[in-house]
């Protein structure tokens, strides 16, 4: 009870604080809008917010979804042939620590002007890839050895070793990768919105872009508040899809 | 007739040296060894060589065993959490292609020797230490090997669980006749296991003392408490306390 409660009471007191403080100093909006004029923006530009949401949401998962699908495939590969490792590994590390602002103009430009949203889903699927490719490369390669003892001597073959016994070690650090990169997934997508920055595409991140040229701060607050509760959200879902993919995996 | 020998055998880890031997040990149908030695004697690699897991860097093992007559039960369950009891005791047979019914038919056969047919369906999660070590008895049983080979089974276990295991055990040995070698630190169920106790001296281990131990496998009931096995323990006792400071 208290531990639910206690995060809604620090923001009802700093709601009503900033409420207090705005008033009383007569602060301009256009600086730092009362929050119950951020209310008022929120409902007056609800269904908007809400399509742009599923815009970027939808976005995101896409991204996450075909990250997935890159991960997995090219795990698996590493996993079987050292050597590829050692070639792909480097690589791969140089791509996850490039700040993804960085490489976004460029996606932007071969994606060209009409398809803004497809550079905005590669750069999100780029940012979700590594943690899970990575997870699933360690998890892959993290069977109990007494396990792969036993497969050995029962002379398991090299496909029966990994249906049977690395997939399924694999499992917990594939699912702990999807969560991790369904978070960066929506941090790249917003990233890449505010790149391509055209009227194209029209996510969250163009809500917020539009209101900033407009000093409609109000509507800014509006929108990141928009933001910041879908990615909680998903973080939550994914949390709960760990817990029971754990709860599957483990048998409690 | 000799299951597995080693012929100066030796094991040699980059970096770490020569880590057992040389050593030679002949291991017949039917007979029950324990080895008995300080941590760092290379006991677990002894039993590696026993199980064919790993070569020989120097010297020989001949192995007079086919696919499935050799089974080792390791320090920790090592049960797949994924599957169900009963998936895990019939691994050894599905990865050997036998069917599935058949396979699951015979796993439930030696869950059921071990006293865990009731708990086929439960995950190794929900069973307690002794029932998933239990497990592992199962599965090392259930491809009727003619070579049970055990690395400190019972370390992790509580005194009583212990107890109980190795009787279990040695019930089971008895039924199905296969050769028994079970790898320990403590003296005591060294004695208890074997007919015969091999002691390893440390770093490099090679046998120092083999012991002949009192008559009578499976053990009867109070025999921890006989004059025999006191003294045997305390001669095995006294033989580790020098191999290990020979060192």
């Amino acid at each position: 009870m208290s531990r639910a409660l206690a995060p809604l009471i620090l923001i009802a007191i700093v709601t009503a604080l900033w409420q207090g403080v705005v008033q009383v100093l007569r602060v301009p909006s256009y600086i730092l809008p009362a929050p119950s004029s951020i209310v008022a923006a929120l409902g007056q530009d609800a269904p908007l917010l809400v399509r742009s949401a599923w815009r970027t949401l939808a976005t995101a998962l896409l991204a996450l979804g075909l990250a997935a699908v890159f991960a997995g495939v090219l795990a698996l590969i590493v996993s079987l042939n050292p050597i590829l490792d050692r070639a792909i590994r480097p690589l791969a590390v140089t791509l996850q620590v490039t700040p993804v602002i960085a490489i976004a103009p460029l996606f932007v430009i071969w994606a060209g002007v009409e398809h803004p949203g497809r550079a905005v889903i590669a750069l999100a699927a780029i940012v979700a890839f590594f943690p899970i490719f990575s997870g699933l490369a360690r998890g892959l390669a993290s069977a109990d050895p007494d396990l792969e003892r036993l497969f050995d001597l029962y002379g398991a073959r090299p496909l029966q070793r990994l249906a049977r016994l690395r997939l399924p070690s694999a499992t917990p650090f594939l699912v702990e990768g999807c969560k991790v990169a369904s978070g960066l997934a929506i941090i790249g997508a917003v990233v890449a919105e505010f790149v391509a920055g055209s009227g194209g595409e029209q996510g969250l991140a163009w809500r917020i872009l539009e209101a900033g040229n407009r000093l409609e701060t109000a509507k800014m607050f509006a929108a990141i508040l928009v933001l910041a509760l879908m990615a909680a959200s998903v973080n939550a879902a994914f949390v709960w899809l760990e817990r029971r993919a754990l709860v599957w995996y483990r048998g409690r | 007739m000799t299951l597995v020998r080693l012929e100066g055998a030796e094991v040699i880890y980059p970096g770490r040296g020569v880590v057992l031997g040389p050593i030679d040990l002949a291991l017949s149908a039917g007979e029950a060894v324990a080895i008995v030695g300080a941590s760092g004697s290379g006991k677990s690699t002894a039993l590696r060589l026993l199980a064919g897991l790993e070569p020989p860097s120097r010297g020989a093992v001949e192995r007079n065993l086919g696919p499935g007559e050799t089974s080792v039960v390791f320090q920790a369950p090592t049960l797949a959490p994924w599957m169900s009891t009963l998936a895990n005791v019939a691994l050894p047979l599905t990865l050997a292609g036998v069917p599935r019914a058949s396979a699951q038919g015979r796993a439930l056969a030696a869950l059921d020797r071990v006293g865990l047919a009731s708990v086929a369906a439960s995950r190794p999660a929900q069973l307690s230490g002794g029932m998933a070590m239990r497990a592992a008895l199962a599965r090392a049983l259930v491809t009727r090997p003619r070579a049970m080979l055990l690395d400190e089974p019972f370390a992790a276990l509580d005194e009583i669980t212990r107890r109980d295991l190795a009787d279990d055990l040695l019930r089971l040995w008895a039924e199905t006749g296969a050769a028994m070698v079970f790898v320990t630190h403590n003296v005591e169920e060294a004695v208890y296991m074997g007919a015969r106790v091999l002691v390893l001296s440390r770093g490099p281990g090679r046998i120092a003392v083999e012991a002949a131990t009192p008559t009578g496998l499976p053990r009867s009931a109070g025999f921890r408490a006989t004059p025999e096995f006191r003294s045997a323990a305390e001669a095995v006792s006294a033989a580790l306390k020098q191999a290990s400071e020979a060192a």
